[in-house]
């Protein structure tokens, strides 16, 4: 059956290909089980994968690792045509939420006998970005990708402006957070400067999302249906657009701040939510005149610290692969705590091993313990495939609400409605009886 | 009779099925696929592939992005398309002028944009468009005129677009019209002269009309492939900011190879099909009146 499925898949593409969808590549698969390794990785991570790589063949002197590089803004198209020809690679980075889409498509390899035969304990993950890599399947819930490297957003702040408004800590809650922005922005209006609480990118998903993460469930009967409308996402909305409705920050696009960290040094905006990369990135760029003024914090919840989003990047084995234990034997080398540990000493990509937070350059480095304490608490975001599409809607919405083009009831209605049409497949592939998210 | 029209037949044969393979049977195939749904999840499994009749159609038809798209496609269009030949044009007028000099270089110089490559030359662009550190924000300082965040403002997005797309394909139809220019037979100019015509007068009355023909033919062909506008939005702003600069093709492009939903994606391409269409028919009436008249 699965072949001849396959079969029919490869003739309904020979249709396809006038819309350019297979990539017939000649760098694609040998199906002899003793060749190099095909590992797809992207951006930096792929450089830098290079230079692990020596260690791993030490331990395999059988083995070869062919990378190749690419782009992120490519990746995604590359990865699907590559499947549509049935070229892809032996094992991959993916983008923790592109896992839904390839579990859909049934191309992953379920990792979890792999997981109980090695020395990797699950347990050592951060629970709630390990989650990410679980989906269901008619089988039950399967582990599909192991956690590479990890990303959440949570604040950076200015302590010295947040010390002269009156505060001695980071604010735990919203009502902290509202009252130590109010005071920043009162501070900064009363000396004639131009000051705000907090910058949020108008074109950046990522904040409200975490916020909305805090207040309860985005999708509404098993990932079928919108649940913007209801009270849960509506609080988080209501909490997002006030700040902006307040004054109390920037109506802008990070294009059309043209320089963050400068920014940030001059006092536009005491807070900035963001992820573990400018850790990086604002130790390069303030001046040292700022640099003892910054810090991060875990992101503010309703009552009290709350949840983020679970982000980062996995390796998955893919289903076709006629290398499958080489290329397991390559994962579980770097998912060992040393070599993420090296890993991140190479990239500033923070580790989803609690082990491998035990080096001294994580657990002594204040600005990444704000991320090991936010880490325990992050959630996962809906698995679906169609779910990256939704993200991005939910903030062209969000954006309408703050601009007040529209009112909120009416856009949550609306982003309601256009979500229930996308996922219409999906309840009509669950009416008849089809497992969603995994394939059959 | 019939021997010929075998042999023409068998002629013709090669170039035939060529046609049939790499025309007619894809778009077949586009508009077989542009009445189902075929997604994500029919590449996975093709039973979940369903035949939807023309819900794909009324459903672009009432996506508020489409309408967007397809309004800043014909922003592109209607700016682009008169600035590209106006500037093709004046490029062709200045090549033929009595007084040009180092023709061969300047020809060669003002096509050479045509032959780059649009995303190394993209990159270039990026740099003269920077705010901070562009040319063209360094030069519009020199006269007094604040920076302009021409791919970060959804205000100035299109007219970079437009600006770029502009610079890059006037030099084809500047040889076609260049071309056509010296066609025109000096005696006329010499008669116009001698019944004591101006340059203005010349270009109106003598030059222009003698041009329309040339001019109708490459405002087609330039409109039709204006209308296909996605090679400078993808490398330069991704369709940003705020969707300002996403094309119908661009549109096209990400619900097929982003999202997946080819079935979505046909449909597009068969409704800019239709307008691309419409366009040109008009355009082709419009040229054939006035020219029954003269």
């Amino acid at each position: 059956m699965p072949t001849r499925r396959r079969a029919l898949r490869r003739l309904a593409l020979g249709g396809v290909a006038a819309a350019g969808a297979v990539a017939t590549c000649g760098c694609g698969h040998s199906d002899d089980p003793r060749g190099p390794l095909n590992f797809w990785a992207m951006g930096r991570e792929a450089e830098v994968v290079t230079e692990l790589l020596p260690a791993f063949y030490a331990r395999h002197p059988g083995v070869q690792v062919r990378v190749q590089q690419l782009p992120w803004t490519a990746a995604h198209e590359k990865l699907l045509t590559a499947y549509a020809g049935g070229a892809l690679p032996d094992l991959c980075q993916l983008g923790n939420t592109w896992l839904p889409k390839f579990t859909a498509l049934d191309a992953l390899e379920p990792l979890d006998a792999l997981v109980a035969g090695s020395r990797i304990q699950r347990e050592d993950y951060f629970a709630g970005i390990l989650d990410t890599n679980v989906m269901a399947t008619p089988q039950g819930e399967r582990l599909f990708g192991l956690p590479w490297y990890v990303d959440t957003r949570l604040l950076f702040y200015r302590t010295d402006l947040l010390r002269a408004a009156g505060f001695g800590h980071p604010p735990q809650s919203w009502a902290e957070w509202l009252t130590a922005m109010r005071a920043i922005k009162q501070r900064a209006d009363a000396r004639g400067a131009r000051g705000y609480g907090v910058l949020l990118p108008l074109n950046e998903p990522d904040p409200l999302f975490a916020l909305a993460l805090q207040q309860g469930e985005l999708l509404a009967e098993n990932g079928t249906r919108g649940a913007f409308a209801k009270p849960a996402f509506r609080r988080a909305l209501d909490f997002y657009a006030g700040i902006f409705h307040e004054g109390l920050a920037p109506l802008m696009t990070n294009t059309q701040v043209s320089n963050v960290w400068d920014e940030f040094a001059r006092g536009l905006f005491t807070f900035y939510v963001s992820g573990p990369w400018n850790i990086g990135e604002f130790r390069r760029h303030l001046p040292p005149s700022a640099q003892g003024d910054w810090a991060t914090a875990p992101l503010p919840g309703p009552n009290g610290p709350g949840v983020s989003t679970a982000g980062g990047s996995s390796l998955v084995l893919f289903k076709g692969s006629p290398r499958k234990p080489a290329a397991w034997q390559l994962i579980e080398f770097l998912s060992e705590p040393a070599t993420m540990q090296r890993f991140h000493a190479l990239t500033g990509n923070l580790p989803p091993r609690r082990s491998a937070w035990r080096s001294a350059a994580l657990a002594n480095d204040a600005p990444s313990q704000a991320f090991a304490a936010q880490l325990e608490r992050v959630r996962a975001a809906p698995k679906i495939p169609e779910w990256e599409r939704i993200f991005q809607e939910m903030q062209l919405t969000a954006e309408r609400v703050v601009q007040r083009t529209q009112s909120a009831d009416a856009a949550t209605q609306q982003l309601d409605a256009w979500t229930d049409a996308l996922l219409e497949k999906r309840r009509w592939l669950r009416a008849r009886g089809h497992v969603v998210g995994a394939g059959t | 009779m019939r021997r010929p029209g075998a042999i023409g037949w068998a002629l013709a044969a090669p170039a035939l099925v060529v046609i049939a393979v790499f025309f007619a049977l894809p778009v077949i195939a586009g508009l077989a696929l542009s009445l189902t749904d075929f997604d994500l999840y029919a590449l996975a499994d093709l039973s979940t592939l369903r035949f939807v009749g023309l819900a794909n159609y009324g459903h672009l038809l009432r996506t508020p992005l489409f309408w967007q798209a397809l309004g800043n496609t014909l922003y592109f269009v209607a700016v682009g398309v008169p600035v590209s030949i106006g500037l093709s044009l004046g490029a062709a007028l200045l090549l033929n002028s009595r007084f040009a000099r180092w023709q061969p270089f300047f020809r060669t110089a003002l096509f050479a944009p045509v032959v780059t490559t649009v995303v190394a030359v993209a990159v270039i662009w990026r740099y003269l468009l920077h705010t901070r550190y562009g040319l063209i924000n360094q030069a519009l300082a020199a006269i007094g005129v604040d920076p302009v965040d021409w791919l970060g403002d959804p205000h100035w997005s299109m007219p970079a677009i437009i600006l770029f797309a502009a610079w890059r394909n006037f030099g084809y139809n500047m040889i076609i019209l260049l071309a056509a220019l010296q066609a025109v037979p000096r005696e006329l100019y010499e008669s116009a002269r001698v019944d004591g015509a101006g340059a203005l007068r010349q270009f109106t009355d003598l030059t222009f009309p003698m041009l329309t023909p040339t001019l109708v033919m490459v405002g087609i062909m330039t409109i039709s492939g204006y209308f296909q506008l996605f090679a400078e939005p993808y490398v330069m702003t991704q369709g940003g900011p705020l969707r300002s600069t996403v094309s119908v093709l661009y549109f096209m492009y990400e619900e097929g190879f982003r999202w997946w939903n080819l079935g979505n994606a046909s449909a597009v391409a068969f409704l800019l099909f239709v307008v691309i269409f419409s366009v040109s028919w008009v355009l082709l009436r419009f040229d054939r009146e006035p020219g029954s008249n003269a």
